[in-house]
């Protein structure tokens, strides 16, 4: 009954107590968004790359060497000569391993130079292989594999020319030796969706006529002369390693990491993420703050609006009082309309977190390539809501004090 | 000779904070049954009065003492059960929770008195609002909804639940016209009737008096003590 009568006293002022409801669930909503994204752009970048137990680059920092090899991210500082690869790729432990040769663009999208090996042995989230979904793989020397983005952005069907210009953001571009569209890769949600794939051996055959970062002068090398030159290359960016047994890690990595030819850097990928979050760790802890902040503001306006509203409710305390209602009823009653309001907040922000999300899910995931699972309400943010509606009940405590001190002083009669 | 229902005796009280004014009462009895009207001007001290009487502020000296309990050995939490059990408030206006619905204000002492609830029976509200002329789809109606009129009725129908034994009236009728107020005093009484409860009214009113067992001027049993300053 006691419920029944918070409830519509709630009802009676649904305007005011409407107002706090939607700040609440509003700053529940922010909160429990910047938990998703944070979350989601977690599990995102933890899936990108599975499978790889090592990653071999020249020395640099993990962190760095983990974003341009896997995420594309930043710039390869120096290269590995050829000769180290094909001491890495000797060793008795290593499974396999997948040459990446970075560095050219085609429009705003990354070149990537590799073998077929990478289309057998990338694997993202938890396992899963890439899937050429429309055409087929790398079998001539000028055939371009693209990520799923790059294809719709660019509008690009398989048959399609491409002409990959030279470093990234370039104006100088490889079209004397224009690409094909060989194959559209199915989406996946990593950096491959937005990398166009080309054979090392292409990456070889656009730079033949190139020496230190410029064109030779002359009349290019004509298609036909290059496809019979040899199209090792000297050097690539970087090598994804599988080992035959994880407990061969650590060995090799500390057998790369000091190869005495070249300075070279090996890294876990599992490891160099840690790092990483480590790094961006301190701006999701602001952000949490943030967040915490809104939620917080919420709840001093609810508070505010508690505390304004006593004045006019002195009757009904007198009345409550005048049926026996002791002081501390009137408290609890403060409080319970407190916890309605946080809890119908916390409510209607899960529907307006959901309602977003089923809304804004395509949105995001094409635009940041950031996939935002819609699934139960996990624990923790469960209990992000119990913490809200507690936190609601303890700010209203505040007023409700008040309360309890005015209907003591009133009784019954209260005196205008 | 049963206990009466409400007694005064030798209670002096001033309120905290204002020395200057004070009050006592040296005796005042309402036998089981009785009904009161006291007369007093407003100011005349008669809100301190009933504040008293239902155990809101306790007394400087003296005892209140209501059917067989005497107030003053009592902790605030058991003066708040009390007053739920034994006494029914009736109030000038503004008597019910306006959000809420006649029935749940009409049972919302109740809540508060299991005794009382052990005597009410299902029906009971229903009962007494039909008792008192109110129509009978009252009970889920919001209580804001009504007229002055019908609100002081249902104030009554609260104030009877559960057949507590004293009935304390702060001008009940002074917001109501004429008509309304013969008609009104005319259920009360009835409804007393059938209760046996005791009636302790406070009003201005003397045209009122006729129906009172009796009429006992307010400053006749209650002292207005000015200290200086």
């Amino acid at each position: 009954m006691i419920l029944r009568l918070a409830f519509a006293s709630l009802m009676a002022r649904a305007l005011t107590v409407g107002m706090t409801i939607l700040a609440i669930a509003l700053s529940v909503a922010l909160f429990l968004a910047v938990e998703k994204v944070r979350t989601g752009a977690k599990a995102s970048f933890a899936d990108t790359i599975s499978g790889t137990d090592l990653i071999v680059g020249a020395r640099s920092g993990s962190v760095q060497l983990l974003l341009y090899s896997v995420f594309r991210i930043g710039n390869a500082t120096n290269n590995i000569s050829w000769q180290s690869y094909r001491d890495i790729a000797g060793r008795d432990e290593i499974d396999w391993i997948v040459p990446i040769s970075l560095g050219d663009s085609h429009r705003q999208f990354r070149v990537m130079g590799t073998t077929s090996g990478f289309f057998e042995h990338y694997r993202y989230r938890g396992g899963r292989m890439l899937e050429i979904g429309q055409g087929h793989g790398l079998d001539d020397l000028y055939d371009a594999v693209i990520g799923a983005e790059v294809a719709a952005t660019l509008g690009y069907d398989v048959g399609d020319p491409i002409i990959v210009s030279h470093g990234v953001a370039s104006f100088t571009h490889h079209d004397d030796q224009p690409f094909r569209v060989a194959g559209i890769v199915e989406r996946t949600g990593t950096p491959v969706d937005r990398t166009v794939i080309v054979s090392l051996e292409a990456i070889e055959a656009i730079h033949v006529d190139w020496q230190t970062g410029a064109r030779t002068p002359g009349a290019p090398t004509p298609v036909d002369d290059i496809r019979q030159m040899d199209l090792t290359p000297d050097a690539i960016t970087a090598a994804l390693i599988g080992m035959n047994s994880r407990l061969q890690i650590f060995g090799l990595q500390r057998w790369i990491n000091t190869y005495p030819e070249e300075p070279l850097l090996a890294i876990l990928p599992g490891v160099a993420l840690q790092e990483l979050w480590q790094i961006v760790g301190i701006a999701e802890r602001a952000l949490i703050g943030v967040s915490v902040m809104v939620v917080v503001t919420a709840l001093l306006g609810m508070m505010a609006m508690i505390f304004s509203s006593l004045d006019e409710r002195r009757r009904e305390m007198a009345i409550w009082r005048a049926m026996g209602a002791r002081p501390v009823t009137i408290l609890g009653l403060l409080v319970l309309e407190a916890a309605l309001m946080a809890a119908l907040g916390a409510a209607l922000g899960m529907v307006i977190l959901y309602g977003g999300l089923v809304v804004a899910q395509p949105w995001i995931d094409a635009a940041y390539g950031l996939w935002l699972p819609i699934s139960v309400p996990s624990a923790r943010e469960l209990v992000v809501l119990a913490l809200v509606i507690g936190a609601a009940a303890l700010a209203s405590l505040l007023p409700a004090l008040r309360a309890y001190r005015l209907s003591l002083a009133d009784g019954m009669m209260v005196r205008t | 000779m049963a206990a009466p229902a409400l007694a005064l005796r030798d209670v002096t009280f001033h309120w905290p904070g204002r020395d200057t004014f004070g009050l006592r009462v040296p005796d005042f009895q309402l036998a089981a049954g009785e009904s009161v009207l006291l007369l007093g001007e407003s100011g005349s001290g008669k809100s301190t009065l009933l504040s008293l009487i239902c155990g809101i502020v306790t007394p400087d000296a003296g005892e209140i003492q209501i059917a067989e309990t005497r107030l003053s050995g009592l902790r605030a939490g058991a003066r708040d059960r009390l007053r739920a059990e034994r006494i029914g408030v009736i109030f000038q206006q503004f008597n019910l929770l306006p959000y809420a619905s006649v029935s749940d204000n009409i049972l919302l002492p109740l809540r508060f008195a299991p005794e009382r609830r052990g005597r009410s029976e299902q029906g009971d509200a229903a009962r007494l609002c039909s008792a008192l002329g109110l129509p009978d789809d009252v009970l889920q109606a919001k209580a804001g909804r009504l007229s002055v009129g019908q609100q002081q009725r249902v104030a009554v129908a609260r104030a009877l639940i559960g057949q507590p034994s004293l009935i304390v009236a702060d001008e009940p009728t002074s917001a109501l016209d004429a008509a309304t107020q013969d008609g009104f005093m005319g259920l009360l009484f009835d409804q007393l009737a059938a209760t046996g409860s005791s009636l302790l009214m406070v009003s201005h009113d003397e045209r009122l008096g006729a129906r009172f067992d009796r009429v006992v001027r307010l400053e006749d049993i209650l002292l207005r003590e000015s200290r200086a300053a």
